[in-house]
């Protein structure tokens, strides 16, 4: 099974051919925005930047520099003030293969003076990526980042397992693919354990449990403490091992070959399983940091979140948020339930929607312009 | 109509999408039909095979908890007549 897509120089290959206009530090959010509104560039915009102190400083970097590795990105600007913690000139020595420049609006002169020259660079880039053309490539090249968001009673039911039919046949055919979502393991986190098939994946996938564990202690909670809520019980979920695998089904039943951090760079081929929160959007920007080019996205109440770097899919639970959202789903997996299909059907719909979407078909997220991307934190800001 | 969904051909229980009253033959997403002998509230499981006390009840193709004692084809699977395999792995974790 084959794609088309932008064989880049390390043989990663991109199935979009973004310039990313970035951010290093939150105080050129406003010009990345202007010259991102001016040009059709993809920003990415944060909070961060400055400021932040060890771990979570080399998080922040990490992040930056895989958005702008990823291979959907065929060039990138990064826009600095110019005395920002997280220089521009940190970030772009890290991005390789591709053009990368970066301005700062100090150097520049002020707002204004910045955003016309981060504009000339970027209309330069659009004109060389315009040369480059797709090319056929074998779909084992595809990285899939697997999300649930705004779930409902049917997620667990139609389009998480969907997602999961659609894990196997990818891993299957040589192609990897990312479950993340740290929180939602616990209870089903057996099942994860012991498909992992190597003692050190197991030993990392044992620590970053612990950690979410000893965090939401830290803030006052008990993350899963082995018992469901009245409203879950009433609602028809028996143990929390059936809740958790609703969500960790996602990732179908094939080995998992380790365990990453987040947005460490994913080079190996198969199933992985990389530590990311639960909320949608820091999720996604952590696999598409680590170089997913594409999201596949559950949801049964409705989300109409994309991303900046990669297009995301949206697999929608039930039929009637299905055409209640419909500018922003693309496929409904409501029709396991209304029409009486096995799963492995709409499965297969959904990998031909995935082949046309990494030929450069847009995603219903893409057409309403959706560009999401956030930062994951470790640390307080100084 | 509305299709109780079977996820894993290995599951011995499907999940209701309505409410369903006793003695109605509902049919599953798998075309298996099963006379309830329960109603089954929507959201909750019917066993669609007999499964006897102490075996594995299965969803997703994984074992989510084991039958109390015998289930019936048909009856309601929940808390009441099943064993929570999980307790003592999590009471483990909260001491050590």
């Amino acid at each position: 099974m084959k794609f088309n897509g932008y064989v880049r120089e390390n043989g990663k290959v991109g199935i979009r051919n973004h310039v990313l206009v970035m951010s290093s530090v939150g105080c050129a959010n406003t010009v990345v925005e202007k010259i991102s509104a001016q040009t059709g560039a993809n920003p990415i915009t944060h909070q961060q930047g400055c400021l932040q102190l060890g771990v979570d400083q080399e998080l922040t970097k990490k992040t930056l520099i895989g958005a702008g590795n990823n291979p959907n990105i065929g060039a990138v600007l990064i826009v600095g003030l110019g005395c920002e913690t997280v220089q521009p000139t940190l970030l772009a020595e890290h991005i390789k293969g591709k053009r990368v420049e970066y301005i700062t609006i100090q150097e520049c002169g002020g707002t204004t003076k910045a955003v016309e020259k981060g504009v000339a660079i970027v209309r330069e880039m659009q004109k060389e990526l315009e040369k480059q053309k797709r090319e056929p490539v074998d779909i084992s090249h595809l990285i899939i980042g697997l999300k649930c968001g705004g779930s409902d009673t049917f997620s667990g039911l139609t389009a998480n397992p969907v997602l999961g039919y659609v894990s196997d046949r990818l891993v299957d055919l040589g192609g990897t693919v990312i479950l993340s979502e740290t929180p939602g393991f616990f209870g089903g986190d057996r099942y994860l354990r012991e498909r992992i098939v190597t003692e050190e994946g197991r030993k990392k996938f044992d620590e970053i449990l612990n950690t979410m564990w000893q965090e939401s202690s830290r803030l006052g909670e008990t993350l899963a403490d082995g018992e469901l809520s009245p409203g879950n019980i009433k609602g028809g979920l028996t143990t929390l091992i059936e809740k958790s695998l609703g969500g960790i089904k996602k990732g179908g039943s094939r080995p998992i070959q380790g365990v990453l951090d987040f947005a460490d760079e994913i080079t190996g081929k198969g199933l992985w399983i990389m530590d990311t929160p639960g909320f949608d959007i820091i999720t996604i920007s952590g696999q598409t940091a680590g170089g997913a080019q594409m999201i596949l996205f559950t949801t049964g109440r409705g989300s109409p979140v994309g991303c900046t770097l990669s297009p995301v899919i949206k697999v929608c639970s039930n039929s009637k948020t299905y055409e209640w959202m419909n500018e922003d789903m693309d496929i409904n997996a409501g029709k396991i339930i209304d029409e009486g299909l096995p799963i492995s059907e709409v499965g297969e719909e959904l990998l031909m929607k995935m082949i046309e979407v990494a030929n450069g078909e847009p995603t219903k997220s893409e057409l309403a312009g959706h560009k999401e991307f956030a930062l994951a934190r470790v640390g307080s800001t100084l | 109509m509305r299709y109780f969904v079977v996820i894993d051909e290995k599951d011995n229980v499907a999940t209701a999408v309505r409410d369903a009253e006793k003695g109605e033959i509902i049919e599953t997403n798998l075309k298996q039909k099963i006379l309830l002998l329960e109603p089954i509230p929507k959201g909750h499981k019917v066993a669609i095979r007999d499964i006897r006390a102490n075996e594995p009840v299965i969803k997703y193709g994984e074992v989510i908890c084991l039958a109390r004692h015998d289930i019936k084809a048909g009856e309601h699977v929940h808390v009441h007549n099943i064993i929570d395999i999980l307790v003592e792995q999590v009471e483990a974790r909260k001491k050590g």
